[in-house]
């Protein structure tokens, strides 16, 4: 069926990054990975339902510097799926298609994603006393 | 419509194309994004708050049942647009073969898999005793 000789549509390198396709497959990497993160999400409430002893192994690898940079960068990808989601919403309800308005609003989402993200650990070393 | 059409009045009526789910794949996806977003900003505050706690604080959390409500409604609905999304990804990068059919099955199955343990393990923390 399928013919080896047929012309291909020019690849993906062949063309410049801008903010718009680079945030585009970043939506999508992050998606890929928040699934991957899903797999800690799931150790972490398994672990706390199978008892004291499993939890505290967890909690440990997660307290762990390793455990730090991974949940690190489970949040930035969380939060930055989250508002690039709620941009691709924005365009789904038919809003936001400008040229300027799309960059705008890209560039939004990278600042809120990295707030969000300091707000965050802020927090939650706050709660652990610093430590 | 036009004199050109092929297709058949059964298929012109059901709409559904050559995906044979029309937009309902498409209409989920937003749906559970939508669910998803103060289900997410209530689930990273909580755990922060949470943050280096032992097993006993995460089980007084979950005894609250609007908190183990929201977890519950977290997981169901984050593994169902992970399904969704992935099955996207898979669909558009395997365009055909047994590589395809089985990524799209091992997609559907981990999703379940994961979803209903992790609730599992939500339920047996907020109910057990």
């Amino acid at each position: 069926m399928t013919s080896p000789n047929r012309p291909l549509s020019p690849h993906l390198q062949v063309y410049k990054p801008q903010i718009t396709s680079v945030l585009s497959i970043l939506h999508r990497i992050t998606g890929v990975g928040l699934g991957l993160g899903t797999l800690l999400l799931a150790w972490w409430v398994i672990a706390a339902a199978a008892g004291p002893e499993a939890f505290a192994t967890a909690q440990g690898f997660f307290g762990s510097i390793i455990g730090r940079l991974l949940l690190l960068v489970f949040t930035l990808a969380l939060f930055y799926h989250l508002t690039n989601g709620i941009r691709h919403l924005v365009w789904d309800a038919g809003y936001g298609f400008e040229l300027r308005t799309v960059t705008i609003s890209g560039w939004t989402a990278i600042v809120a994603t990295v707030v969000l993200t300091l707000i965050a650990w802020i927090a939650g070393y706050a709660v652990r006393g610093g430590a | 419509m036009s004199e050109r059409d092929l297709r058949t009045p059964l298929a012109r009526v059901t709409g559904l194309g050559a995906a044979k789910d029309g937009t309902g794949h498409w209409w989920l996806q937003r749906l559970s994004a939508i669910a998803l977003v103060p289900l997410v900003l209530w689930f990273v505050a909580s755990i922060v708050s949470l943050s280096g706690s032992g097993q006993a604080e995460v089980k007084a959390w979950l005894d609250n049942p609007l908190a183990a409500l929201l977890f519950v409604l977290l997981l169901g609905g984050g593994f169902f647009h992970l399904k969704l999304g992935l099955q996207v990804v898979i669909e558009d990068y395997f365009h055909a073969g047994a590589a395809k059919l089985a990524l799209l099955i091992l997609n559907t199955f981990a999703s379940i898999a994961l979803a209903g343990a992790s609730i599992l393990a939500v339920l047996k923390l907020a109910l057990g005793a």
